[in-house]
């Protein structure tokens, strides 16, 4: 009853460790790190650390991911004269940043986006060998490969915004620069240069995906919390054999708002909405720049976005010298 | 105490204390959104509406702001002092004051005083114009003439509304140096190149964010196209070649527009629509007078300021051996109207125009 209306996870286990199957796949080969508990981590998920499947393709990408993230870092150090208390105080303005138009799509200098390439050439590797990690771990659990699939959508926006639209375009500067801030001058300057993308129906399906995911998850995961005390939290168990929880959940939800999802059908909802949302993005951010260069003269060629009645200026709302009271000073 | 009420408590046992916590909190809660509600927020704000209801067009202030006259426009006041009609065929400082300047020789005596009096007050150097082999004299002789010029080729931007003018305190607020006035501050990166050498670092000109800090020297010196946005719904092209801007011009752009904005002390849409920013037919009156604005400030930076660099010593020059410039900032400061569009000229005909000042008579 009780433990569930808590932010921590209530129900910790801990014990001998669980060194999960070992069949004929050779699952037990290639663990490191020798299990163990920790309770901090137990509020949050399961309380045991370890052991983890390195492979070849867990070599491969941590080996990439650290390489390339040592690039931009250093690239960083080096902007900064290699001072790390200025490295700290300006870190979120930091950046490595793509090569200038000028070299289109040929390779720059190292000081003018070389380093970004390389960089980028290193995640690339880094982000399919770890999507191959989870094909191939899934398979040998001879699960389905549900994870792998939603992730490669997630690397379909990824290639797309550092690969397929700089291509298209015809030069790298169009890709997203590795830093905090600079990334987000990228997405601003993106939107506007292209004539506001708040117009292109592709962003705006990938917003719906979204915040539709947020909102199926938030249903969701409250609505087991909330039969959980019935047996909810076993939720595939309910799918084939549908208990109180199930039915209670399926009413409340129905009574509601006349529809409800199934224990099964549920999950295929929050599936389909969160790998949709990158789908429809890299689709709008595919479509920008190489089929249409203005999403609002896009929008007004096809009839959705308004005109609407009304002078431009303050002159025709009230003054400027009524504003800020400015009589008082003449 | 009445015995019904004691009784009534023993056989009743409430604990006060576990809720009292609760219910404290959810009163706090109520009384402070009643109180928000009826009184209105603690920092009042009031907006000038700018453009059609609907799509959020407005420029909000602080209420506190707006009923604080500005400081600057104040002083400027107690330093302006009306003008004496000279005689016709009457005397000339040139004739009368011995080392009077040449440029102001053909004034009156007692207008060439109050004129240079003035302008020793705006400018905070009290012995201005007093040594004609002084750097500062060559430089305010050449300000005068960038002043006149301001007042008379530029009335459709200065004086959009009406006439304000400009005067040396527009920009110099009694400092020698104007606060506002600026240097190149690029590259900001040496370990780099191309683009990646011209941003990601906090500086003024870039209005504190990573975009690029070259803006001003490339709008308001250079003269490169501000616009980056394609007129049609398909434009093909390259980034950086053929005309067709990349997201770094975009970038550099929006670092213009965030220069504006802080000089001016407004958002986006004093001038823009933001749904789009292009789009001549969703513009307000303001963005053809701050358009005039870009134009006049390349031709000072071009025609006055620059070529001063020659004579300012050394430490007048900015860091990368650049001399001073203006932008909106200079004379803006933070308002929309310089000194909240007080008319500093009226009181000034002789910095008015090119030619003879009129006097009225």
């Amino acid at each position: 009853m009780a433990e569930y209306m808590n932010i921590f996870t209530q129900v910790q286990v801990q014990g001998a460790p669980e060194w999960g199957l070992d069949n004929e796949n050779n699952m037990m080969e290639e663990r490191a790190v020798k299990p163990f508990f920790s309770s901090l981590v137990g509020w949050v998920g399961n309380a045991q650390l370890g052991p983890i499947y390195l492979g070849w393709t867990g070599l491969v990408s941590a080996m990439t991911f650290i390489v390339c993230l040592n690039i931009i870092g250093l690239n960083m150090l080096a902007q900064v004269n290699w001072s790390i208390p200025e490295f700290l105080r300006q870190g979120f303005w930091l950046a490595l940043e793509p090569p200038s138009p000028e070299y289109g799509l040929r390779i720059p200098p190292l000081q003018d986006g070389g380093w970004y390439i390389i960089a980028s050439f290193l995640l690339l590797v880094s982000v399919c060998t770890w999507w191959l990690r989870t094909y191939l771990l899934a398979e040998q659990h001879k699960m389905g490969k549900h994870v792998a699939w939603a992730f490669a959508s997630a690397i379909w926006l990824f290639l797309v915004l550092g690969l397929f639209r700089p291509i298209l375009m015809g030069s790298w500067s169009e890709a997203v620069p590795y830093g905090i801030f600079p990334h987000l001058d990228w997405t601003t300057a993106f939107s506007i240069r292209y004539g506001n993308l708040y117009y292109n129906p592709f962003h705006c399906l990938s917003i719906v995906f979204l915040y539709g995911s947020c909102l199926l998850f938030a249903m969701h995961g409250a609505t087991i919390l909330a039969v959980s005390r019935f047996g909810g939290d076993r939720e595939l168990e309910q799918i084939v054999d549908r208990g109180t929880a199930s039915e209670r959940a399926a009413l409340f939800w129905r009574w509601t708002m006349g529809f409800n999802a199934t224990m099964e059908g549920i999950h295929r909802w929050a599936w389909w909405f969160a790998v949709l949302t990158p789908i429809t993005g890299g689709i709008g951010i595919l479509l920008t720049g190489t089929v249409v260069d203005n999403w609002f003269i896009w929008a007004q060629e096809h009839y959705f976005a308004p005109m609407y009645d009304g002078s431009y200026g303050y002159d025709a709302y009230g003054s400027y010298e009524a504003f800020t009271g400015q009589g008082a000073v003449e | 105490m009445i015995e019904w009420f004691t009784k009534w408590n023993r056989e009743n046992p409430v604990d006060v204390y576990r809720p009292a916590i609760l219910y404290g909190a959810g009163g706090v809660a109520v009384i402070a959104a009643i109180w928000l509600v009826s009184m209105g927020p603690p920092l009042a704000t009031d907006s000038l509406q700018t453009g059609p209801r609907g799509t959020g067009m407005s420029v909000p202030k602080r209420e506190s702001v707006l009923v604080t006259p500005d400081p600057d426009a104040l002083a400027f006041l107690a330093t302006s002092t009306e003008p004496v009609p000279p005689q016709v065929g009457g005397r000339t400082a040139g004739s009368q004051i011995e080392g009077a300047e040449p440029l102001l020789a053909d004034l009156s005596p007692e207008n060439y005083e109050r004129l240079v009096s003035a302008m020793r007050a705006w400018t905070g150097i009290p012995d201005l114009l007093e040594d004609p082999d002084n750097y500062q004299t060559i430089v305010a002789r050449r300000m005068i003439e960038m002043t006149q010029n301001i007042n008379e080729g530029w009335d459709g931007h200065v004086n959009a509304n009406r006439e304000v003018g400009v005067t040396c305190y527009t920009c110099h607020r009694g400092q020698p140096v104007p606060e506002q006035a600026w240097f190149i501050a690029t590259p900001t990166v040496m370990a780099a190149e191309g683009w990646a050498a011209v941003q990601n670092r906090v500086t003024p000109l870039s209005s504190y964010t990573s975009l690029p800090s070259d803006a001003l020297q490339k709008y308001l010196v250079d003269g490169e196209l501000i616009a980056v946005h394609d007129l049609d719904s398909r434009a093909a092209g390259i980034p950086g070649q053929d005309g067709y801007p990349g997201i770094q011009n975009a970038e550099r752009t929006y670092a213009l527009m965030n220069y504006f904005s802080n000089s001016l002390g407004v958002n986006c849409t004093l001038c823009h629509n933001t749904r789009a920013f292009y789009d001549g037919g969703q513009i307000t009156p303001q963005w053809a007078t701050a358009s005039l604005g870009i134009l006049m400030v390349q031709e000072l930076n071009n025609d006055y300021l620059l070529p001063l660099a020659e004579v300012l010593p050394p430490e007048r020059l900015g860091p990368h051996g650049d001399g001073p410039k203006v932008g909106c900032g200079t004379c803006h400061n933070g308002e929309q109207q310089p000194l909240r569009g007080t008319n500093v000229i009226g009181n000034y005909p002789e910095l008015a125009t090119t030619e003879a000042p009129d006097y009225g008579n």
